[in-house]
């Protein structure tokens, strides 16, 4: 189970699947308007990460050899750090380049709030 | 009250086709690979049409077709664009009615939305920008006695122009106009939530533009608008949406080393500072109109005012009074002329939007009222419709940082005016802000101390043309809705010119 991030189980299939089209994954959470606070879906390296991002989690998925990366822009986690994250599915449309959306589904960021002690167990 | 029959059923003032192809070369085209795509109303849920999924071949079959119209297209004479651009508007406004039913049906937004905002905003898009065209100037710099620098405005060529879903016309408009009236050649992809609202405004305008000039090509994201978005062939990426994608699409602007104009949102603070309550009078009303505009086009609206900062002195007051306002919203069926609160665009949209109510609660916000989808039950049973809801938190709560894109404002205090600043400028957008006051001094301090690219005084959510609209901070590049946008579809051409026989003297 990720410190910062998961997945359901539904977004474990999902995730599998598109590893299978697309190959390896990566995504970059996304903030702003229209599609914005989505989790958007990338091949791994499609979306250039840099000094102003940060890594929340290396997501290990069952079925997906290698992990699959989440990061978020730096300034947008300093509104999120205190939240941990979990990517769902639902139907939907989608937009922005995001892998997902031709499959008549969208991932959707689930949150609640991290506990004292996890806060403390986890990096700053 | 009127209540329009859908479109397409008996009564219907305006009927979709059943499947939109691409438009491409003045034509339509079916895509390469042959699939399609729903298209379903948020309305009530169901599919009215279908769509075609566009991908990499077809975008190059656009791209064909704009640049063998770019060059004669941008050799037109300014009047002779001006002149179509002013016969769009005409016949749009002629068609007022059956454009505002067909989006409402698509996007869900009540349609005294679109008669009376959306669709008459985009008619005066038009005949803004084929006005400023005709006044727009060269320039000429007298470098000396006999060398003169003159300036030239050339359009960019072909474009590509990528529209959100919020606003399908007026949006599509705000990027088609000012392109087109430069002299460029379009290659437009509509959102995949909202796809055949433009196609029905093509239907009514397509025999006045030359084949090839606006093309438009259906599909999603990762399959149409990444190859059109990274197309070497493009001179010009415009883009409204989010930062991920704003982001990405920089990213491939920068392999071919073309420009962007990107806008990506914000989350704009609505500012009422005591003085307002100071009376009980028609400022009073509209600074409470004021607040209850989160609501408007049900808060999917990039400068949504979803952050309400009501100073202390009155606060509990203008809140009550607020809420009391949005107690009185009514919500309904987006076809029903009395509607004020219609649907959101899209299931994913609304999932988004009831997300935020579980970690706004979490995180400890009190709600003020709604908070909950609607269920309308009938024949609106199956569309996405959320309750118009107020949080009253802290501005580091996600509900505070984040744009929720639904009618939901979340509202806080503060002590005075360095406060209301501070709070203010505490988000990494600067899009749009509102401010109210009776006092000019306070209104012109603040105007100007906010980051953000409008500040509306003592109104909120008018979208004139001739007014720049743009981001601060992460809220994008560009300034649409002005004629300075025209400089963003152009290039400058410098002729140097010596009017001197003689020779420099170097050799």
């Amino acid at each position: 189970m990720g410190a910062r991030v998961d997945v359901t189980p539904a977004a474990a299939d999902l995730i599998r699947s598109l590893r299978g089209q697309h190959g390896p994954l990566m995504f970059h959470q996304s903030g702003g308007c229209c599609d914005g606070s989505a989790p958007m879906c990338y091949p791994e390296g499609e979306f250039r990460t840099g000094g102003s991002d940060v890594l929340l989690e290396e997501l290990h998925i069952e079925g997906v050899a290698e992990p699959v990366s989440f990061w978020m822009s730096t300034s947008q986690f300093e509104a999120w750090r205190h939240t941990h994250l979990t990517v769902d599915v639902v139907p939907g449309r989608g937009s922005g380049f995001s892998l997902e959306a031709p499959e008549g589904v969208r991932f959707l960021i689930r949150s609640r709030i991290l506990t004292p002690e996890e806060l403390a167990a986890l990096p700053s | 009250m009127a209540i329009y029959s859908p479109p397409g059923s008996d009564g219907a003032v305006v009927s979709y086709e059943s499947r939109y192809d691409h438009w491409i070369g003045g034509e339509y085209v079916p895509p390469v690979k042959g699939q399609y795509f729903e298209n379903p109303s948020p309305v009530n849920g169901q599919n009215f049409c279908e769509i075609a999924r566009g991908t990499a071949d077809d975008v190059e079959r656009a791209l064909d077709a704009a640049h063998g119209a770019a060059d004669a297209w941008g050799r037109t004479s300014v009047s002779e664009r001006a002149n179509i651009l002013n016969k769009i508007a005409d016949r749009m406004e002629a068609n007022l009615e059956q454009l505002a039913v067909a989006e409402t049906w698509e996007n869900g937004k009540p349609v005294r939305e679109t008669m009376a905002a959306d669709i008459p905003l985009a008619i005066d898009h038009f005949r803004y920008f084929a006005g400023a065209l005709r006044a727009q100037e060269g320039t000429l710099g007298e470098i000396d006695d006999d060398t003169v620098a003159y300036h030239f405005h050339e359009p960019l060529g072909v474009v590509a122009q990528i529209i959100p879903w919020n606003f399908p016309i007026l949006m599509a408009v705000w990027k088609l106009a000012p392109a087109l009236a430069a002299g460029n050649a379009v290659v437009l992809k509509p959102a995949e939530q909202t796809p055949a609202s433009i196609h029905f405004w093509m239907s009514l305008i397509a025999d006045l533009l030359p084949p090839g000039v606006v093309n438009i090509v259906n599909g999603f994201g990762v399959e149409a608008g990444k190859p059109l978005a990274s197309s070497n062939r493009v001179a010009k990426v415009a883009f409204t949406g989010e930062t991920t994608t704003g982001r990405l699409i920089m990213q491939y602007a920068s392999e071919n080393i073309i420009p962007v104009t990107l806008e990506l949102g914000g989350k704009s603070p609505n500012i009422f500072f005591d003085d307002v309550s100071a009376q009980d009078d028609d400022f009073m009303d509209k600074a409470l109109e004021g607040f209850s505009m989160f609501a408007l086009n049900q808060g999917e609206v990039c400068t949504c005012p979803s952050r309400a900062l009501i100073q202390q002195g009155h606060y509990s007051d203008f809140l009550a009074a607020g809420v009391k306002r949005v107690e009185n919203m009514k919500q309904g069926n987006p076809l029903d002329t009395d509607t004020q609160v219609g649907a959101q665009a899209s299931n994913d949209q609304l999932e988004k939007i009831l997300s935020y109510f579980d970690i706004g609660r979490q995180e400890g916000a009190k709600v003020l009222i709604g908070g909950a989808r609607a269920d309308l039950g009938g024949d609106l049973a199956g569309g996405y419709y959320v309750q118009p809801t107020v949080f009253e938190g802290a501005n580091s709560m996600r509900i505070f940082q984040e744009e929720i894109f639904g009618p939901v404002v979340s509202v806080t205090s503060f002590s005075d005016y360095a406060d209301a600043i501070k709070t203010a400028n505490d988000t990494l957008y600067g899009l749009g802000a509102g401010l109210w006051t009776r006092d000019m001094n306070t209104a012109y301090r603040a105007g100007r101390a906010i980051k953000a690219g409008r500040v509306w005084t003592n109104c909120y959510h008018l979208y004139p043309a001739h007014a720049a609209f743009g981001g601060y901070k992460q809220s994008g590049i560009g300034r649409e809705n002005h004629k300075m946008m025209l400089d963003h579809y152009q290039q400058t051409k410098n002729l140097l010119v010596s009017y001197s026989p003689k020779a420099m003297g170097f050799f």
